[in-house]
């Protein structure tokens, strides 16, 4: 479990977080939304130590992190794996040197025992034949799968993933959202997820922590989120009309004036009607 | 206040490298790939620019010793002397501080951009011990090797141009290169390829790993860290000559 403490962080005259707090709890995907600039990376950053906030604290399994000397902190952080934006590769090593390179750094098992390891996280992420390829040769989803093979090859407690969908297409989102979501729950890991994907809020969001101006907005869970009557939430997550339309959809479906059972066969039929809600007061 | 800034970040840098590293093998073999990188990958042009210098310089130094009573062979002693205090170790420094010092600049720089150096500070490494440290040493151990090629090569440039240009024989030369020579100044060229080893290592380091932006920032660090490296460079020349060589007072 991660628990932030009434987290501020400027930069010069500049606040970008003010008295955010929030409890991440384990074996679930914790999610922190908000458009660009809502401060949700500086958030991750004080959270993860690559930024000292001004005020509060970080507390991993109640230990003080944000007070913590070097040293400490680097053995809180040999149980972080981070999922990077840009993946954050080593552009000169393989893939299979990418992902053994934490084993390299910080295990003294032979390398046969290294090897398997690689392999079987490699397998986790369905990159099973591309140990020799470098980054160049990969696609922005490979890259993406060898980054949190990369995160987990040690057994993180802690999975911080920054923007885990960007610059790639919905299909491929949803196999990284799923993958993350599968392995948070398979090795009971904290993860905390960068993102204002709404696929992946509403596929993985276990828990949401909706950050507005560098404020904390809202916060809930993925069923809570559609039917929130927070403004500037819904500004965010309704800001298209296609979503908007869904968001209608389900309210008058479990209201019970629309049913929303019709089959394959049906939506391919010319004849069929165009499903479109009628006015909520009708 | 911005250059004291620099200064306190650049010192505080050269501090942090100093930690126990995680796994010495590791540091190893990051040291051996970045000798390689720095010495191997400078070789050519070392040798190229060294052999041209050394060939030019026996071309002028004829060129205006044109007194009947002056021996051929003080040729041969100005150039050993010239390429040895001044030509190898500064004007190859400089050189080198293209080379090598921009590739550091540029390869921490784009690390710093595409969040390389944030993934490894978040396993828990220490980046300025694992990325500037071995640059560092890998400077000190090679560029004082590659100087003392240089020194050798523009001699040899030096005695080519004279005997194939027909200004001097090969015997005279070689008789020119042993007369008056003084060790110190080998000594001396020594010192200050170690000096300059770590200007041209650890100022592209700094521009490098502290770079902010993208590209076009990552291309003017590198350039800022090559103009002042170079500055440095001749700075450091002056104070080590002013310092070092006894003058005749």
């Amino acid at each position: 479990m991660i628990e932030v403490k009434n987290i501020k962080k400027t930069f010069g005259d500049k606040t970008v977080i003010e008295d955010v707090s929030a409890i991440m709890k384990a074996g679930q995907c914790n999610l922190i939304i908000g458009s660009s600039g809502s401060g949700k990376t500086v958030l991750m950053k004080c959270m993860v130590g690559l930024f000292e906030p001004n005020a509060g604290e970080v507390l991993y399994q109640g230990e003080n992190f944000t007070a913590m000397k070097g040293s400490e902190k680097t053995e809180i952080r040999k149980e972080i794996g981070m999922l990077f934006q840009g993946s954050a590769l080593f552009d000169s090593q393989t893939v299979e040197e990418n992902v053994m390179f934490p084993l390299n750094m910080f295990t003294k098992d032979p390398i046969r025992k290294k090897l398997e390891r690689v392999n079987e996280v490699l397998a986790r992420v369905n990159l099973v034949g591309a140990n020799k390829k470098y980054p160049s040769e990969l696609s922005g989803g490979m890259k993406k799968r060898v980054a949190l093979a990369r995160a987990i090859v040690l057994n993180p407690k802690y999975l911080f993933c920054d923007e885990p969908n960007s610059g790639l297409d919905p299909q491929t989102s949803l196999v990284i959202d799923r993958l993350i979501k599968e392995i948070t729950e398979e090795y009971n890991i904290t993860t905390v997820i960068n993102t204002h994907d709404m696929n992946s809020v509403m596929e993985i969001g276990n828990y949401i922590l909706y950050m507005y101006h560098g404020n904390k907005e809202w916060e809930g869970n993925k069923k809570e989120i559609i039917f929130s009557k927070n403004e500037r939430l819904n500004e965010f997550i309704f800001a298209s009309d296609f979503l908007q339309d869904a968001k209608d959809m389900r309210m008058l479906e479990e209201k019970g004036k629309i049913s929303n059972d019709r089959n394959m066969e049906e939506l391919l039929d010319k004849d069929a009607p165009i499903l479109i809600p009628p006015p909520a007061d009708e | 206040m911005t250059i004291f800034k620099d200064i306190g970040q650049y010192l505080l840098m050269i501090k942090g490298m100093f930690s126990r590293p995680e796994n010495a093998k590791m540091y190893w073999k990051e040291l051996i790939h970045q000798c390689t990188e720095i010495g191997f990958g400078s070789l050519g042009i070392v040798a190229i620019i060294s052999v041209f210098i050394g060939a030019v310089s026996t071309i002028q130094t004829a060129y205006q010793l044109v007194s009947p009573l002056i021996p051929p062979s003080t040729i041969a002693q100005i150039v050993r002397d010239t390429v040895i205090l001044e030509f190898a170790p500064t004007l190859v420094c400089i050189v080198l501080a293209g080379v090598a010092g921009s590739r550091i600049a540029s390869e921490l720089g784009n690390m710093r951009v595409s969040e390389q150096i944030d993934a490894l500070e978040i396993m828990g490494i220490n980046t300025k011990t694992y990325l500037i440290l071995p640059k560092i040493l890998a400077a000190l151990l090679m560029i004082p090797l590659l100087v003392a090629i240089a020194m050798a090569l523009g001699i040899w440039g030096g005695r080519l141009a004279g005997v194939a240009s027909g200004i001097i024989s090969g015997s005279i030369y070689d008789k020119g290169l042993l007369e008056f020579f003084v060790p110190f100044n080998v000594i001396f060229a020594l010192i200050k390829a170690y000096v300059f080893a770590f200007i041209i290592s650890s100022v592209p380091a700094f521009y490098g790993y502290f770079v902010k932006g993208g590209a076009l920032e990552i291309g003017r660090a590198s350039t800022k860290a090559v103009v002042v490296s170079c500055i440095l460079i001749l700075f450091a020349d002056y104070i080590l000559s002013a310092l070092l060589l006894p003058t005749a007072q």
